[in-house]
């Protein structure tokens, strides 16, 4: 402790080669896209097994169940109950358990999801391409609105602090974000659908009138509109508001900011300090709220869709849990899990890119 | 002692004549106070008070708000009111014990990751991180799905053995900056042992924290509650407002103006539940953090 030893240039200099080294090491792992995608990809994974794994170790799993009510109902023989069940599962019960671990996996990235129970001769997988779509276009939509609605009436509000639209804001906001989605959706129908008679609430049934054919025509585009319109009003209803109060509470945390004294200070004019300096970093908490809001969406498309008989991916998750259709729940629910990490995912990264602090820190 | 540990140490036990003052100047949080023990009289004591009569009188189907009816009849003419009277309780109570469960949970492993560090808290972290990029309510449904779920107890263990990400990572979080306080650097130097410092020095000062949280999770319980029965993931046994309105909604209530009461009954009296507990705990939140009042 007294002596300070002498250090030699040896020393030293294997000290920097280390350090040089680390560092070109951390370049790859910490490469926060590349660490960013591999976390995706390590998530999909992880549910992947579990999937597979609430299938086959689940006490009374729906394949045993399968099979045994395929023998005792139609007197079919063991093993043909357990080919059938292989087809529809795209499981098969007689191959050792890391084989069909291993079978299952590679039917997954052939896309192999398996059959349905109830609906005979239709393959999950052509479920999800049929569905899926309607469920992205109607979420992905009300995302952007309610983003874009959030960012604008957030920044009013912080600019215009204590006037009526801020308290108006702040009290809607607070109602639609305590108040479960799925009730503003039956509130939706009864009030305006049934009590004030806007609209027709059994023809927006749907995803298309019948009639319209898909393709890039005005027609399709209003249509699909239409039949959108409901769920997509709730959606934004339900998340403008969080999104205008992190605007604002956000907004006001950068007006306080050094660098707008001194844009203000130097004579610049106040919308060019508004949207230059201001916006611009107050925007940034939003996306990480995005990862949030994405889950919150899609998750809640289950119970949306089902109201409104919006004919996407959630309604079909929700007649099959209702039905009690495995392969269809499992594919589904595998697919819409996929969805979210691929939206976090991009959420991620395009933050980072806005703001490189996030890539540094790691 | 530093100003910062005074003020959390104030906030403690001993302290709820000063939030309760602090809480009568808050006008929303002070209303929604009192619309969660109106709604907790109404789910508990109510049923023994009130004269509620469940009986089905098919004269009686879907009659209009009356004196004797005062929410109407549903379409078995059953009083609804009475319906409504009885149907809180088992849903409070399923949400107060996923609460409950997600809550240990947050709290027991939160602490641990902030206290063990290194590999402990990077594998706790990691599970953390996954349950919450899965989309919650597909996942409690498809889990739901494969469970059949029997009776309440089960209903708020799957509720709460979902739903405490979020909590954990706050927690741990928090304990990691009360373990750097002065407080408890102090105990840490006079050799208190862990469990003293983690129960007695750190646990109270997270406290009023822990109580917000709480709440919070009681209504995401509710909300995933009310989900799964009306998705008809729970069996339909006990009557609760997610049962009458998953059976007014398969009824058809909704599309008829004369049946709206049947289904707007149970939609308000679960929507100003989450609303009257999400009010009073804002006000809590903003009572125990200054810098949300001045914020403002």
């Amino acid at each position: 402790m007294s002596q300070a030893s002498p250090v030699s240039e040896e020393q030293v200099s294997t000290a920097i080669s280390a350090r040089k080294r680390r560092s070109l090491f951390s370049l790859v792992v910490g490469n926060y896209a590349l660490q960013r995608i591999g976390r995706a990809v390590f998530i999909i994974y992880v549910v992947t097994t579990v999937t597979f794994f609430l299938d086959r170790l689940m006490p009374g799993n729906p394949i045993q169940v399968y099979v045994n009510n395929m023998v005792a109902q139609y007197g079919i023989s063991y093993n043909r109950a357990l080919q059938m069940a292989a087809s529809l599962f795209a499981i098969n019960l007689k191959e050792p358990m890391l084989t069909q671990y291993f079978h299952y996996l590679i039917g997954l990235l052939h896309g192999n999801l398996g059959m349905s129970l109830l609906s005979q001769g239709t393959s999950v997988s052509s479920m999800i391409v049929q569905y899926l779509p309607w469920t992205l276009f109607s979420v992905t939509i009300s995302l952007f609105i309610s983003f874009v609605l959030g960012v604008v009436l957030g920044m009013y509000m912080a600019y215009r602090r204590e006037t009526l639209l801020d308290h108006v804001v702040s009290t809607l906001s607070s109602i639609f974000h305590s108040v479960p989605n799925y009730l503003t959706a039956i509130m939706i129908i009864v009030i305006f659908g049934v009590e004030l008679k806007w609209f027709q609430v059994g023809q927006m049934r749907g995803d298309l009138s019948p009639g319209v054919a898909p393709g890039f025509t005005l027609t399709f585009v209003g249509n699909a509109l239409y039949h959108a319109m409901l769920p997509i009003i709730t959606y934004v209803l339900t998340t403008a508001g969080t999104w205008a109060l992190t605007m604002r509470s956000s907004t006001i945390r950068t007006l306080e900011e050094d660098y707008v004294l001194v844009a203000r200070s130097r004579g610049l004019k106040d919308r060019r300090i508004a949207l230059a300096y201001v916006g611009r970093n107050s925007i940034l908490p939003l996306f990480a709220q995005l990862t949030i809001a994405v889950g919150f969406v899609v998750g809640g498309s289950v119970l949306i869709e089902q109201i409104f008989v919006y004919q996407g991916i959630g309604w079909v998750l929700g007649n099959a849990i209702n039905q009690r259709d495995y392969p269809v729940m499992q594919g589904v629910f595998l697919v819409i899990t996929c969805s979210v990490v691929v939206a976090n995912l991009l959420a991620d990264l395009v933050y980072s890119k806005l703001d490189p602090r996030i890539r540094i820190k790691g | 002692m530093t100003t910062r540990a005074q003020a959390m140490l104030a906030n403690s036990w001993n302290s709820i004549g000063i939030t309760w003052k602090l809480l009568r100047r808050n006008r929303a949080g002070f209303i929604g106070f009192w619309a969660v023990v109106f709604f907790l009289l109404l789910a508990y004591v109510g049923p023994l008070v009130l004269p509620v009569n469940m009986t089905e009188n098919v004269a009686q189907i879907y009659q209009p708000p009356s004196w004797h009816h005062l929410l109407g009849t549903d379409n078995e003419g059953r009083d609804i009111l009475s319906e409504i009277v009885l149907g809180g309780g088992g849903l409070i109570g399923v949400s107060f014990l996923a609460a409950a469960i997600s809550t240990f949970i947050s709290i027991t492993f939160g602490a641990l990751a902030a206290f063990v560090g290194g590999r402990t808290d990077y594998v706790i972290l990691g599970i953390t991180d996954i349950i919450l990029t899965i989309p919650q309510f597909p996942l409690l449904a498809v889990l739901a799905g494969f469970v059949r779920l029997s009776n309440g107890a089960e209903l708020a263990a799957l509720l709460g053995l979902l739903s405490w990400p979020t909590l954990l990572r706050a927690v741990r979080a928090e304990v990691l900056s009360l373990r750097e306080q002065d407080f408890v650097q102090s105990a840490r130097g006079l050799d208190l042992g862990t469990t003293h410092i983690i129960f007695r020095e750190i646990l109270p000062n997270m406290f009023t924290y822990i109580a917000i949280n709480f709440i919070i999770g009681m209504t995401g319980a509710m909300y995933a509650q009310v989900a799964l029965i009306f998705l008809g993931m729970v069996p339909l046994a006990q009557a609760n407002w997610g049962v009458m309105l998953s059976l007014a909604w398969t009824q058809g209530a909704a599309f008829y103006s004369g049946s709206l009461s049947y289904i707007l009954s149970p939609v308000i009296a679960i929507a100003l539940f989450q609303l009257a507990l999400i009010t009073f705990n804002r006000s809590l939140e903003e009572i125990f953090n200054p810098r949300l009042r001045t914020e403002g």
